[in-house]
C-alpha cells in the first residue's frame, strides 16, 4: 500500500500525486494513441463517439459532480454547438477556428441561460434547464433557414492543416486531443480557487457564501464553462454523425448525459470518462448479444432507454460512488488485501439540507 | 359573436387541459410539501394508471364507474408500494439524485407500459365519448366538462380529507415537521407511503379522465413536463396554486395555438414556466419565507 507523504504545500497542489499515476497515465496516453493502429475501423469509430461523450460528461460532471448544481438539458446545448460548428464551416470558415467559436458560443449561451436560472435550488434548476432543452430542441426543428429543419443539415467535412477529417481515425485523433484539452483544464481549473469555490459551493451553499464566494458568479462560471465543454463535444459530435436532424437534441440525450455522470461516479474526472464508456458501448453490447437473448427480449423496443433507466436506479441506490466508486473499492480491498474491513467502503451517512425555507 | 364563442370554446378546452396538468401538478406537490421529493415519473403514474382502466373496462368488460375506481385504488397501492420499496431508501441523499431516480422509474415504467399493452394508442369507452352538453348555445363536448366536473370533484374530497379526517391532519402535521410528527406518534414513513398511493391515485385520475380526449398510449407521460409549469406557477407548495396554474397553463396553451403560428403551441407551456421561474420563482400564491440556518 502507497502512503503518500506531503512534505510541502507544492506537493498538495500537484496534478499528480505520485509517479505511479505518471506511468500509468503515460502508458493509458500511448494505448489510445495506438488503437488505431491496433483496432479496425469500427471499433475506432466507436471509441471516437465515446471520447466526444466524455468530453460532454467530463463538463456535465464540473456542474453536477463539482458544483452541485443539475442540468437536464445538456442536449441542448450539444446541438448549439453542433449547429454553430456546421453553420460557421458551410460559410467557409476553417474548422480550427469554427471548433473554439463552437465552444465560446455555447459558453455564452449557458451563462446567458444560466444567469437567472441559478438563483433557483436544485429542483427548480432541474425543470428550468428541462425546460430549457425542451424549446430549443423546438427552435432546432422550426428554424428551417438556419438549421435544414427536419429535413436535416449535412455537414461540411472538416480540414485540419489540410488533412480531411472524413474517416473514423480523424475524428478519434481529434476527439482525443480535445478531450484532453478538456479533462488538463479541469484538474487544473479545480486546484485553482476557482475550483475550490465551485467545491465548497456543492458542499455548503451557506458557507460557501458567508467565506465570501460570490455565488451568482462561480454558479454562472461553472454553468457557462460546462456548457462550452458540451458546445466544443457539440461541434465533433457534428462531424461523428455527419448529418444534422434536430430530434437527435432531446430529452432523452440529457438524460444520457446525467446517466454518464452518475454511472461514472459523482465528483470524479475519471468518473465522467468511465460513464461516457458505459453508456456509449452499453447499446453495443445489446446490439452484439440481441439476438441470444431468450423470450425475444432482444427485440422488445425500447429495451435500450428502460435498460439506462433501470442501471440508474439501481447506481443510485446500491452504488452511489458509480464505477468511479467500484474501483476505488477494489483497489482498497487489493491495497489492503488481507486486512480489508467491512465497513470501509460503506456509504457514509448523509443528511441532506432542506430546501425548505421553513 | 362568432368569435366570442370561439374564444369561449378555446378557453373551456384550454380549462379542461389544464385540469389535466393541475391533477399531475398536484400529484408533484403533494409529494414535496411532505417529503421535499419531487416524482418525475409522476406522468407515468398517469400513464399507468390510464392503460390498467383501458385493461379493466375494454379488456375485462367491467363498467366504466368500477372499472374506474378499481384502476385507481390499484395505482395507488402501486404508489405505496413505490415509496415503501425504493424511494424510502434515498432519504437523505441529494435531491438531484432523487430526480434521477424518478426520471429512470420513468423509463422503466414506459418500458414496462410498452410490454404490457404494447406501443399502440388505445382507448375505451366512456359515458362521456363523443357527447356534447348545449349550454345556452354554446356546444361543448362532455368529455372536457367532465374533466371539470370530476377535477373539482376530487379536490372536494381532498379537501375534506386533509382537513377533516384523522389521517389528513397527521399528514398535514407530518409535512410540517417531520419530528414534532414523530414524537406525537405519527408514523412519518406509513404516511409517507400513504402520500405517494393518494398521489399515484390522484395520477390515475387524470389518465381516466384524460382518455376519451386523447388516446393512452406509452408517451403520454410526458405531459408531466408541462405540469412542471403548472406547479411551478402555483409555487410548488400550494394545492391550489396548482390548479390554478395548471388552469393558466391549458388555456394560454389553446390561445396560443389558435392565434400564433404553428410551432407555438408546444413550447409555451415551457416558456411559461422559464418566465414564471425567472420573474417570480417562489409562483403566485407562495408566502415570503426567510431560510433559518
Amino acid at each position: 500500500m502507497r502512503y503518500v507523504f506531503r512534505t510541502n504545500y507544492r506537493q498538495d497542489l500537484a496534478v499528480w500525486r505520485h509517479r505511479g499515476d505518471v506511468f500509468w497515465y503515460g502508458l493509458l496516453l500511448l494505448l489510445t494513441l495506438a488503437i488505431p493502429m491496433l483496432m479496425g475501423e469500427f471499433y475506432v469509430g466507436e471509441l471516437g463517439g465515446v471520447f466526444i461523450f466524455a468530453i460532454a460528461g467530463v463538463g456535465l460532471m464540473l456542474l453536477v459532480g463539482y458544483t452541485g448544481l443539475i442540468s437536464l438539458g445538456h442536449a441542448a446545448f450539444l446541438g448549439i454547438g453542433a449547429y454553430t460548428n456546421s453553420v460557421l464551416l458551410s460559410k467557409g470558415v476553417p474548422f480550427l477556428i469554427t471548433l473554439p467559436i463552437a465552444g465560446l458560443f455555447t459558453a455564452l449561451c449557458g451563462a446567458a441561460i444560466g444567469r437567472p436560472t441559478l438563483r433557483m435550488s436544485g429542483l427548480y434548476l432541474a425543470i428550468a434547464t428541462l425546460a430549457f432543452g425542451s424549446i430549443v430542441g423546438t427552435i432546432f426543428q422550426k428554424w428551417t433557414s438556419v438549421t435544414g429543419g427536419f429535413d436535416g443539415f449535412a455537414v461540411p467535412t472538416p480540414y485540419v492543416f489540410g488533412i480531411p477529417l472524413d474517416n473514423a481515425t480523424g475524428i478519434y485523433y481529434t476527439s482525443l486531443v480535445v478531450l484532453i484539452f478538456v479533462v488538463w483544464l479541469s484538474a487544473n481549473m479545480l486546484r485553482t480557487p476557482v475550483g475550490r469555490a465551485m467545491v465548497a459551493i456543492r458542499d455548503s451553499e451557506i458557507s460557501a457564501q458567508s467565506m465570501g464566494i460570490h455565488l451568482a458568479r462561480y454558479k454562472t462560471l461553472a454553468f457557462a464553462i460546462s456548457a462550452g465543454m458540451t458546445g466544443l463535444a457539440g461541434a465533433l459530435f457534428a462531424h461523428y454523425v455527419r448529418y444534422l436532424a434536430p430530434d437527435a437534441f432531446d430529452v432523452l440525450l440529457s438524460v444520457q448525459f446525467v446517466t454518464i455522470v452518475f454511472v461514472g461516479g459523482l465528483g470524479s474526472i475519471r468518473g465522467a470518462i468511465l460513464g461516457a464508456l458505459f453508456v456509449r458501448l452499453l447499446p453495443q453490447f445489446i446490439a452484439i448479444i440481441r439476438d441470444d437473448l431468450p423470450f425475444g427480449i432482444g427485440r422488445m423496443p425500447g429495451l435500450e432507454p428502460s435498460l439506462f433507466g433501470l442501471i440508474l436506479v439501481l447506481v443510485i441506490l446500491f452504488q452511489p460512488g458509480g464505477i468511479d466508486g467500484l474501483w476505488l473499492k477494489a483497489k482498497h480491498w487489493f491495497q489492503a488485501y488481507p486486512l480489508k474491513r467491512a465497513s470501509g467502503g460503506r456509504r457514509q451517512k448523509s443528511y441532506a439540507r432542506s430546501e425548505r425555507l421553513r | 359573436m362568432e368569435d366570442a364563442a370561439r374564444l369561449l370554446q378555446l378557453v373551456v378546452n384550454g380549462a379542461a387541459a389544464g385540469c389535466i396538468y393541475g391533477l399531475i401538478a398536484l400529484g408533484f406537490v403533494l409529494i414535496y410539501k411532505a417529503t421535499e421529493m419531487v416524482n418525475f415519473a409522476q406522468g407515468d403514474i398517469m400513464m399507468l394508471g390510464g392503460f390498467l382502466a383501458f385493461s379493466l373496462i375494454a379488456h375485462w368488460g367491467l363498467n366504466y364507474w368500477v372499472g374506474a375506481l378499481l384502476a385507481i385504488v390499484i395505482t395507488a397501492a402501486f404508489g405505496y408500494a413505490l415509496d415503501a420499496v425504493v424511494l424510502r431508501r434515498v432519504i437523505g441523499q441529494p435531491q438531484f439524485a432523487v430526480v434521477m431516480l424518478t426520471l429512470g422509474l420513468g423509463f422503466i415504467f414506459r418500458a414496462g407500459a410498452g410490454i404490457t399493452w404494447g406501443y399502440d394508442s388505445v382507448g375505451f369507452a366512456t359515458p362521456f365519448t363523443n357527447k356534447t352538453v348545449n349550454l345556452g348555445g354554446l356546444v361543448l363536448g362532455q368529455d372536457n366538462v367532465s374533466i371539470i366536473v370530476g377535477t373539482v370533484i376530487l379536490c372536494g374530497v381532498l379537501f375534506t380529507f386533509f382537513s377533516k379526517t384523522r389521517v389528513g391532519v397527521a399528514m398535514q402535521a407530518a409535512s410540517q415537521n417531520q419530528l414534532a410528527a414523530y414524537y406525537m406518534g405519527i408514523p412519518v414513513r406509513n404516511i409517507f407511503s400513504l402520500i405517494w398511493a393518494i398521489s399515484a391515485g390522484v395520477a390515475a385520475v387524470a389518465g381516466i379522465l384524460l382518455s376519451p380526449v386523447s388516446m393512452i398510449d406509452v408517451n403520454m407521460g410526458f405531459l408531466g413536463i408541462k405540469a412542471f409549469a403548472a406547479a411551478v406557477i402555483g409555487g410548488f407548495g400550494s394545492i391550489p396554486g396548482s390548479l390554478i396554474g395548471g388552469v393558466i397553463v391549458g388555456i394560454v396553451e389553446q390561445l396560443a395555438g389558435y392565434y400564433l403560428p404553428a410551432g407555438f403551441q408546444e413550447v409555451t407551456s415551457n416558456v411559461v414556466l422559464l418566465a414564471m421561474l425567472i420573474l417570480r420563482p417562489q409562483g403566485l400564491f407562495a408566502e415570503r419565507m426567510g431560510k433559518r440556518v
